[in-house]
């Protein structure tokens, strides 16, 4: 117990009632004056809205030169054709940072520019300021010291450094033995919109083509027709389903699911939840308690996989931090990895909190689930 | 995390407060911390550039005036520029002469459409109108029973086709004008912008209902890639506006700059929850504390007003500023504050909150010692903390588990506290009565501008610099 933090907790506490308490007749004071609320209706019709697409003269759309390039025909992914490689579906995002890396490799030395160049890539990357200071130190240091000569060193030496900082994980997913536990629970948490019940689609078919039999819990008993579309899942992958009421206790759902899979003898459960901000208290209060029923009965979780959208930003950090806090995260599934965002944030997320990245989500059908690959992850971020 | 720009420019800024005027180099430095607390806010790379070079001429031109306080000036000068840069011509909708008026909603995967679309029929309703909402997103499971659930909620009612989604969208334009609705309401699937097939696919649908709005919704954690998305969908469908979806997280949210100065379009609306009610029009000058981390004010006021009973809020206030805030009043508004979130999250949306402060992990479980101690004690200690001595101060720490010291501490910090309050109070106010009858209120006459109080007093804080959006 730091009793430091009895000053420190005095002073924010103190200044937080100030200021809400300032903030609060202030407010009060701006809606007496008859200022605008927020359901007033918009004001001032505006001219109607320009039908021509024209490219704003100054902004960013003329400075980049780099435009998206978008494929020919995209052919639809068999299900039963070979795993395609992560490598392969991110071509086609590639050409927008191929500007960046091209003009490193376009130079015949190594500038301030050129770091400037991989700075931008990395930054745009989404790995974050602080990364990527990082690591351009180091590779600043090299250069410095003549290691380091060539821009393609240069890039080959920033593709390894970040290599080495994802190596040595374990990305395999845990399953206990049958004469240990039974069942298996894999539970699934994230902000909304990750990806979490498509996620577990696709993951219980892997799991039943891998000889595992399947029950998936519809435990987000917030979201209008969650239940529904994770029953449509079940469906298409032939896993069990148990699902409960709109609007019903979470924890329940998976613990009646995880009773009946261990009635039936099924070896895997896959528990869904509601998408919630990390920020909610109370939200993540109800999370911790989905973790805890979830292995009060029969079951044992072997996995909480937090899901991470690709295109999400310094936020995800935040994210990992909270839900790890909330129930012991064990390994990330980073989705929508197909679409132009290149998800560097994980790689804070491996790096500052050590929990590891084991697949990947790349397409909306039922076999667009690839494990996660480190290298392929990094060369493909550097456009390498 | 991350630093507001307050404490990373406080450094900065003590320095520059003994100077008249800041020199180019001192610009500089400023910029750059600006440059970080934008990359930090998930601005675009190539945004961020142009838009500090347009900072830049403003802080430097705010140099040049011969403000007493030129580090304020400088972040008054941030502040405004990415206010503007956020807002301008606000969209207003103008209704089309030959009903119905036609919305159509588009973005990527998990962005919050579908109930953006429910949120916007229901502002529509709000608004008078009688809106009709199409489901054509046929591709995610259930995606059109989820429009149906949230229809049923508001009473509006919900047209699909499990066909095709752009005969769908066709059909529920003719759906509308047989019933007689005046507002149609699109929903798409999520697609990715490089996914040819499927942006031709929303190309199509907007071709068969000619929509008089498109709006395009981003996730208010974004990264980087909401350039690509937002130049990819304009080019497709030319964007009209933009809803900004889940602002009730604590993510910066540079993808609304991001977005607003790659496309021009305004930000319409600003989803800030899960419930249908949470859907307003959006404030580009809180928007631009909250990217610049200078702490979102107003949200952090209106989350705590629905946290706080106002009444007591303000009666809180009225007594700090008398000095009159007993531990009792102490105890209360820390349970309150509890229902607002975890303390390091609130923390880090208040700004002039200084770095050591955000730094010390500040932990919730922290509270307990000294709510603990404070049950501890009895109604006249908690009114008169003075008379705690001896006995008294081993009694409070064996009964709440600490040490005797810690009671000290706390006795001590809590009575610093008071007359640093009272001074401020005075300062702010002048320290009139309340009204007769009981409760204390700050009187009608008063009017507190956190921007006018210093508040150097705080160990370490640089002050609050105009605190932007609270007005007179």
């Amino acid at each position: 117990m730091v009793m430091g933090a009895v000053e420190i907790l005095l002073l924010v506490l103190i200044a937080a009632v100030l200021v809400f308490g300032i903030g609060v007749v202030v407010l009060n004071r701006r809606r007496a004056d008859g200022s605008a609320t927020p359901d007033a209706p918009l004001t001032r019709p505006a001219a109607p809205p320009p039908k021509s697409g024209d490219v704003k003269v100054g902004t960013i759309l003329e400075q980049r030169g780099e435009t998206a390039v978008l494929d020919g025909q995209e052919s639809e992914v068999d299900p039963r054709s070979e795993p395609v490689s992560l490598r392969e579906r991110l071509t086609k995002a590639r050409s927008t940072f191929a500007g960046a890396i091209a003009g490193v490799l376009g130079r015949t030395g190594i500038t301030d520019e050129s770091f400037d160049d991989l700075e931008e890539a990395l930054l745009r990357a989404d790995v974050g300021v602080g990364i990527s200071d990082e690591l351009l130190e180091s590779l600043r240091a090299r250069v410095a010291a003549k290691e380091i000569a060539e821009p393609t060193e240069l890039l080959d030496a920033l593709a390894v450094e970040m290599k080495t900082r994802l190596a040595g994980s374990d990305r395999s997913l845990n399953f206990a033995d049958r004469a240990e536990c039974e069942p298996n629970v894999w539970v699934f948490v994230g902000v909304n919109g990750v990806g979490k019940t498509t996620t577990i689609g696709k993951l219980s078919k892997q799991q039943i083509d891998e000889g595992r039999s399947v029950l998936l819990a519809a435990g987000d008993t917030f979201r209008a027709a969650a239940a529904e579309q994770l029953g449509t899942w079940a469906e298409r992958s032939g896993s069990e389903f148990v699902r409960g009421a709109e609007g019903g206790d979470p924890s329940s759902i998976v613990f009646d699911g995880v009773e009946s899979a261990a009635s039936k003898n099924i070896d895997l459960v896959m528990a869904d939840t509601a998408g919630r901000l990390h920020t909610k208290t109370n939200l993540m209060e109800e999370l911790k308690k989905v973790r805890r029923v979830a292995e009060k009965g029969a079951g044992q979780v072997t996995e909480t996989l937090l899901v991470i959208d690709a295109t999400t930003g310094q936020n995800g950090l935040s994210q990992a931090r909270e839900f790890n806090e909330a129930t012991d995260v064990t390994g990330v599934v980073l989705t929508k990895l197909d679409g132009s965002a290149k998800g560097g944030i994980v790689f804070a997320i491996e790096t500052e909190l050590g929990i590891p990245v084991k697949l990947v989500g790349i397409g909306e059908t039922i076999s667009d689930l690839i494990p996660f690959d480190p290298n392929d992850f990094v060369d493909a971020l550097l456009a390498h | 995390m991350f630093d507001n720009l307050s404490g990373r420019l406080e450094g900065i800024v003590k320095k520059i407060r003994g100077k008249g005027r800041l020199t180019e180099a001192d610009v500089d430095e400023v910029m750059s911390e600006i440059r970080t607390a934008l990359l930090e806010a998930d601005v675009n790379v190539t945004v961020v550039r142009s838009v500090c070079n347009r900072i830049r001429e403003h802080a430097i031109g705010a140099t040049r005036s011969n403000a007493l306080d030129p580090g304020q000036q400088v972040i008054k000068a941030v502040n405004d520029e990415l206010t503007r840069a956020l807002g301008g011509e606000t969209l207003s909708i103008t209704y089309n002469s030959k009903p119905p008026t036609v919305i159509l909603m588009a973005g990527l995967q998990g962005s919050g459409k579908t109930t953006n679309s429910a949120k916007l029929a229901s502002w529509f309703k709000s608004q008078g109108r009688q809106p009709l909402l199409v489901g054509a997103d046929l591709q995610r499971p259930a995606a059109v029973a989820q429009l149906r659930t949230l229809g049923a909620q508001i009473d509006v009612p919900v047209f699909s086709n499990p066909e095709d989604p752009i005969l769908t969208a066709a059909a529920g334009l003719e759906e509308a004008k047989r019933l007689g609705r005046d507002v149609l309401i699109v929903d798409t699937a999520g697609r990715l912008s490089i996914d040819a097939h499927m942006m031709d696919q929303v190309r199509l649908i907007s071709g068969a209902v000619d929509p008089d709005y498109t709006f395009l919704v981003i996730d208010a954690m974004t990264g980087q890639d909401a350039v690509q998305t937002a130049e990819a969908f304009h080019e497709m469908l030319r964007i009209d506006g933009v809803i900004l979806s889940k602002l009730d997280g604590d993510a910066r949210g540079g993808a609304a700059l991001s977005v607003k100065e790659v496309i021009g379009r305004p930000i319409a609306f600003a989803s800030t929850g899960e419930k249908i009610s949470e859907f307003e029009q959006f404030h580009p000058d809180r928007m631009a504390g909250r990217i610049l981390g200078m702490g979102d004010m107003l949200t952090l006021i209106e989350q705590a007003e629905r946290a706080f009973e106002q009444d007591q809020a303000e009666q809180a206030a009225a007594k700090l500023m008398e000095g009159q805030f007993t531990l009792d009043d102490f105890l209360e508004q820390m349970q309150q504050l509890k229902k607002m979130g975890s303390l390091s999250s609130i923390m880090s949306m208040m700004p002039g909150v200084p770095k050591e402060l955000k730094n010390a992990q500040i932990d919730d479980d922290a509270l307990k010692p000294i709510e603990a101690m404070i049950t501890s004690m009895t109604a006249e200690e908690r009114a008169f903390p003075k008379i705690i001595k001896g006995s008294r101060r081993a009694r409070i720490a064996v009964g709440s588990g600490t040490t005797v010291s810690d009671v000290n501490k706390l006795v001590k910090q809590f009575d610093e506290m008071q007359k640093m309050m009272k001074k401020m109070g005075v300062m702010g106010g002048g320290g009139k009565k309340g009204k007769k009858g009981g409760s204390k209120r700050l009187p009608p006459g008063m009017d507190f501008n956190p921007g006018n109080l210093d508040m150097s007093g705080l160990p370490g804080s640089p002050g609050i610099p105009g605190i932007p959006g609270v007005q007179r």
